[in-house]
């Protein structure tokens, strides 16, 4: 295991590298077993926020995940309003509403480029990160930021969405729509791809709820589990839109699940500046949050989120906690690389069975150690030489 | 000037090392070297070795347990060799100053040529960054 923990893996993938390591036990082609091991990219940021006061948590939230954006800082704001308790301006949720939507759009095309790297189909993903960057744009002039984005604050937002910015937000989406539609029609029909996914890092139903799967894992896996539909927050109890699932638990499920999402993310966006009431954008909440626990919950483009505050009558949290969606994934990584009867995975499945959990944390290494069950000898690749192994060419 | 420092400012190799970032300035990485930003049409080239890289490519916080893989990357890329390190956690610790399992900046494991401020920085930002770079190179060594 040390040797293993001791290769650090080349740039490959930035938006794939994850703190975590994992032996997998393979025998000939076949991986017949998988261990996770996790924790290489602790900084103790729950611990530095109860030294830090709750706008300044909204920083440090936002930047426990740059991919994920708004989600973290929007549910922090959401746990301490719900611990002081007071009401949100109606245009606030629906900017909210708006930002969560944007942020899921660039994330779900982001990922859709780096599984179609994983599989080798690069010209997928030089199209698709070519088109993500007018969505990147359009953060860019709703809320100051291309990535991290400073837009929610306790108590509201901090930008207001003028109608010449939402008319231009409009016209990108028509544009977006029309390219995501392109998309979805080339993952269903190019042949090349759909060898790679189909029947590729099986999920079974019964195994995503019993190991908690969320987000898209679970969907395409047929378990209809979206936070914005089962506990609407922000402005969602207002505006209609479709839980997609799919049910053939596999990779190919999963692209499909992030496609089909991000049209209807589109749809939302659309919906939310039709419906968005004129007024305030923020209502002044008192600096020291009164002793009380609130959670927040949302659903990040990869799942659920949820932050735990508990304050002690203070202008700092007492202890504050946060549960991310990749962890919750984690645990089906373990079943998806196990062959067992008459599922067979392949080495060269490992880099997509893993990415299509679209893991989101930032990583040291993810060297991948195998163990050749006959003679018990080991050997640790690296990431780039399983690629290679999986795009086919020599190890 | 010869062969070598030629090839080496016309095409400089890049490694892109994760220490524990929050994939903001990764994916601004990326966006640099997709077609937007498109820098490897000046040469510019990612590469999976650290023994084949000229440019070590640095985000994030460095955590406590990246700490001697980062320098271990260091030491095996070939000489003469370059650093750069990009957004301000890297420079120094930046939102994650608190944090206790964080070093408090790059230039305290090995040294650093260029410093990308922003966080993160946009993919611009980190292109001037590499053409600072590359005027570096045109000096000789680091």
């Amino acid at each position: 295991m040390s040797t293993a923990i001791d290769i650090p893996i080349g740039p490959q993938h930035p938006a794939l590298k994850e703190p975590i390591n994992i032996t997998c036990y393979v025998d000939g082609e076949q991986v017949v077993g998988a261990k996770l091991r996790m924790g290489y990219n602790h900084r103790g940021i729950e611990k530095a926020g109860e030294y830090q006061s709750y706008i300044q948590n909204l920083y440090l939230a936002e930047r426990i995940c740059g991919i994920c954006g708004i989600v973290h800082s929007f549910s922090l704001a959401q746990a301490t309003e719900d611990i002081i308790g007071k009401e949100l301006p109606r245009r606030a949720d629906y900017i909210r509403t708006i930002g969560l939507e944007l942020n899921r759009v660039h994330s779900h095309l982001l990922w859709l480029g780096v599984a179609a790297h994983e599989v080798g189909f690069d010209t997928l993903f030089m199209y698709v990160w070519r088109d993500r960057e007018a969505v990147m744009d359009l953060i860019e002039e709703v809320t100051g930021n291309r990535v991290t984005y400073a837009l929610v604050t306790i108590g509201g937002v901090r930008r207001d969405l003028p109608q010449e910015r939402a008319e231009k937000v409009l016209r990108v989406m028509d544009l977006l729509e029309e390219k995501v539609k392109k998309y979805k029609k080339m993952c269903i029909d190019e042949k090349t791809l759909r060898m790679r996914c189909d029947g590729v890092g099986l999920l079974r139903k019964e195994d995503a709820i019993a190991l908690c799967a969320v987000g898209p894992t679970a969907r395409a896996s047929g378990v209809p589990y979206d936070v914005r539909a089962d506990d609407p927050h922000a402005a969602y109890d207002e505006i209609p839109f479709k839980v997609v699932t799919y049910d053939t638990c596999d990779v190919t499920a999963r692209v499909l699940v992030r496609i089909d999402e991000t049209l209807e993310s589109i749809n939302i966006i659309r919906e939310a500046i039709k419906k968005m009431p004129s007024g305030p954008i923020r209502v002044r909440l008192p600096r020291v949050v009164p002793a009380g626990e609130g959670v927040g919950r949302t659903e990040a483009p990869r799942g659920e989120v949820i932050h735990y505050v508990r304050s002690n009558n203070s202008d700092k949290p007492f202890r504050w906690k946060v549960r991310a969606p990749t962890l919750a994934n984690f645990l089906s990584i373990p079943v998806m690389l196990t062959s067992k009867g008459d599922y067979v995975v392949n080495i060269a499945d490992i880099p997509i069975a893993f990415a299509s959990i679209d893991p989101c944390m930032s990583c040291t290494d993810r060297a991948i150690k195998f163990v050749d069950v006959n003679d018990g000898k080991s050997w640790v690749w690296s990431l780039s030489q399983i690629k290679r192994v999986s795009h086919g060419g020599g190890r | 000037m010869g062969l070598v420092d030629w090839a080496r400012i016309r095409s400089p190799w890049v490694i892109h090392f994760n220490t524990g970032a929050c994939n903001g300035c990764d994916i601004e990485i990326v966006a640099a070297l997709t077609p937007r930003y498109d820098v490897e049409r000046f040469g510019i080239k990612l590469v999976g070795s650290p023994r084949h890289a000229d440019v070590l490519v640095v985000t994030g916080p460095i955590t406590k347990q990246v700490e001697k893989r980062i320098i271990r990357i260091y030491e095996q890329m070939p000489e003469p060799k370059f650093v750069m390190a990009v957004g301000n956690c890297c420079a120094s610790s930046g939102a994650f100053r608190n944090c206790y399992n964080v070093y408090p900046g790059l230039d305290s494991l090995i040294p650093v040529d260029v410093y990308v401020m922003g966080c993160p920085p946009k993919p611009e930002a980190i292109i001037n960054g590499v053409v600072k770079l590359i005027e570096k190179l045109r000096g000789g060594g680091s």
